[in-house]
């Protein structure tokens, strides 16, 4: 019993003997594992047309420019689409690296709108480590396009709120995914009938192909009434990434590139052939000087 | 029993014996900066690990890839997710020795030029690294610098062909270990 005490002893000696002279910096390494923020579980603030988990860094001026073109249905006279198109450009500026706020102007029923973006929780591992990222995007949107109707709609009649949650993680290096459950209010809603406050539950997702492309999926389905020629907003795209500026180039059923515009008023069938081919680019502008 | 206190006692003490001088600092800066064309890279990392055993020179580093900080933030996201992918990553360590080590005269006041060479492991490939280093002694404070140049391609380290020609191919690297501590052995 003594000696197999003795080995067991002696074994146990020789072995930190032994750990010891393979490194020396195991003799003044920290065994507690240090907090680490998970970035980039997106290559941009918008998977395609919702927004994602990622945040602008502090004092980054993001200009986007977004276009989408007719649906490729449309045949070859209008030349698969691409004779028409619908632009927004926005201009987000990252207050903090947790806080970001932007504009935007759309052609489509020239809506301008305006955001408020900011990351409660952010992904992360190690000492109290956070398996998710939570992001609360809130916005206020107003079409400023001319009415035709007998009584002209006033400024709080064009205008619109919604407010969105996002709750999102980086599963590894190559797979991300986000829900984002959105409520969108329009003080006058687009069809007689439609309801004017509409929840709608989104999903996004990011499959990496290469260091510098991935592909991305946007969906939301929109809960409540709305007109019967409405549907889901679906988008697929590919995300290409060259230094500061990322190209997404996509194939999507909405029009519209603001919340509003593509929960309450995206018509067409993604799956018989009501899609238009799209692209975002944004590109990041350093704004004075980063200091952590 | 008292055999096996005897042959504890023998065992500890002949570990003891090999235990000698060594310095260590947590608090090291290493930095890189490359000239290029479209822009300047450059970064610093103060929480540099590193270890100096005297008696016979063996001196490792340990740093956080994701430690190093950039001015531009976004060059930052790009150091880490696309060129040195520090998630898969996330630790550069260099393991080599100081030659001429136990002549270096640690009590009194002086510089001495040294020779350093061992393997530095980064983004998953190790390589040999030779330079000169500058330890000085000053007050009975003991510091080191050095610097040295690598070629990312070494490291397989891939710049995208679109900025290739304006992104430097090599970086320099500075070492700077402003103050080391004397270890305690435990």
């Amino acid at each position: 019993m003594v000696k197999v005490k003795a080995i067991i002893l002696l074994s146990f000696i020789l072995l930190t003997v032994q750990l010891k002279a393979q490194s020396l910096l195991k003799d003044i390494e920290d065994s507690v594992a240090v907090k680490e923020k998970i970035t980039g579980a997106f290559k941009s603030t918008r998977v395609i047309n919702a927004h994602s988990i990622e945040m602008l860094h502090k004092r980054n001026l993001d200009v986007r420019i977004m276009h989408r073109f007719g649906f490729i249905s449309s045949g070859v006279k209008q030349l698969y689409g691409l004779d028409n198109a619908a632009m927004r450009i926005s201009f987000d500026y990252g207050l903090t690296d947790n806080t970001t706020i932007g504009f935007g102007r759309s052609t489509f029923r020239k809506e301008l709108d305006l955001f408020v973006k900011t990351r409660i929780v952010q992904q992360s591992t190690g000492v109290g480590a956070m398996p998710v990222s939570l992001v609360v995007a809130a916005g206020d949107l107003v079409w400023t396009e001319e009415s035709f109707n007998m009584v002209k709609p006033n400024f709080s009649d064009r205008s619109s709120y919604y407010v969105q949650l996002i709750l999102g993680r980086k599963f590894s290096s190559i797979f991300s995914l986000q829900l984002s459950p959105i409520l969108v209010h329009s003080s006058t809603a687009v069809n007689t009938g439609d309801d004017k406050t509409i929840f709608a539950m989104g999903g996004g997702a990011r499959f990496k192909v290469s260091k510098r492309m991935a592909l991305t999926l946007d969906y939301h389905h929109p809960f409540g009434v709305l007109n019967q020629i409405n549907t889901d907003p679906l988008s697929v795209g590919l995300d290409i990434e060259t230094g500061g500026h990322v190209f997404q180039l996509q194939f999507s059923n909405a029009t519209g590139m603001n919340e509003r515009a593509y929960i309450t008023q995206t018509t067409g069938n993604f799956f018989k052939g009501d899609i238009r081919f799209g692209f975002n680019l944004s590109r990041i502008f350093n704004i004075g000087k980063h200091k952590k | 029993m008292k055999s096996l206190l005897v042959l504890n006692l023998v065992v500890l003490f002949s570990v003891n014996s090999t235990a000698q001088t060594k310095y260590y600092s947590k608090a090291g800066i290493i930095s890189f900066y490359s000239k290029s064309s479209m822009e300047n890279i450059e970064a610093s990392n103060n929480k540099l690990v590193s270890i100096w055993d005297v008696s016979n020179g063996q001196i490792e580093f340990a740093v956080l890839m994701k430690g190093f900080e950039f001015e531009k933030a976004l060059m930052q996201e790009h150091f880490n997710e696309n060129y040195v992918e520090s998630s898969k990553y996330p630790k550069a360590l260099f393991n080599g020795t100081i030659e001429k080590s136990n002549a270096i005269a640690l009590l009194s006041d002086n510089i001495t030029t040294v020779q350093v060479k061992g393997l530095l492991t980064m983004h998953g490939v190790t390589n040999s690294v030779s330079t000169t280093a500058i330890i000085t002694i000053k007050n009975g404070v003991v510091s080191a610098v050095s610097k040295f140049t690598i070629a990312l391609a070494d490291y397989k380290i891939s710049i995208p062909l679109l900025v290739a020609d304006k992104i430097n191919k090599t970086i320099t690297i500075t070492i700077n270990i402003p103050a080391f501590q004397l270890l305690i052995s435990k």
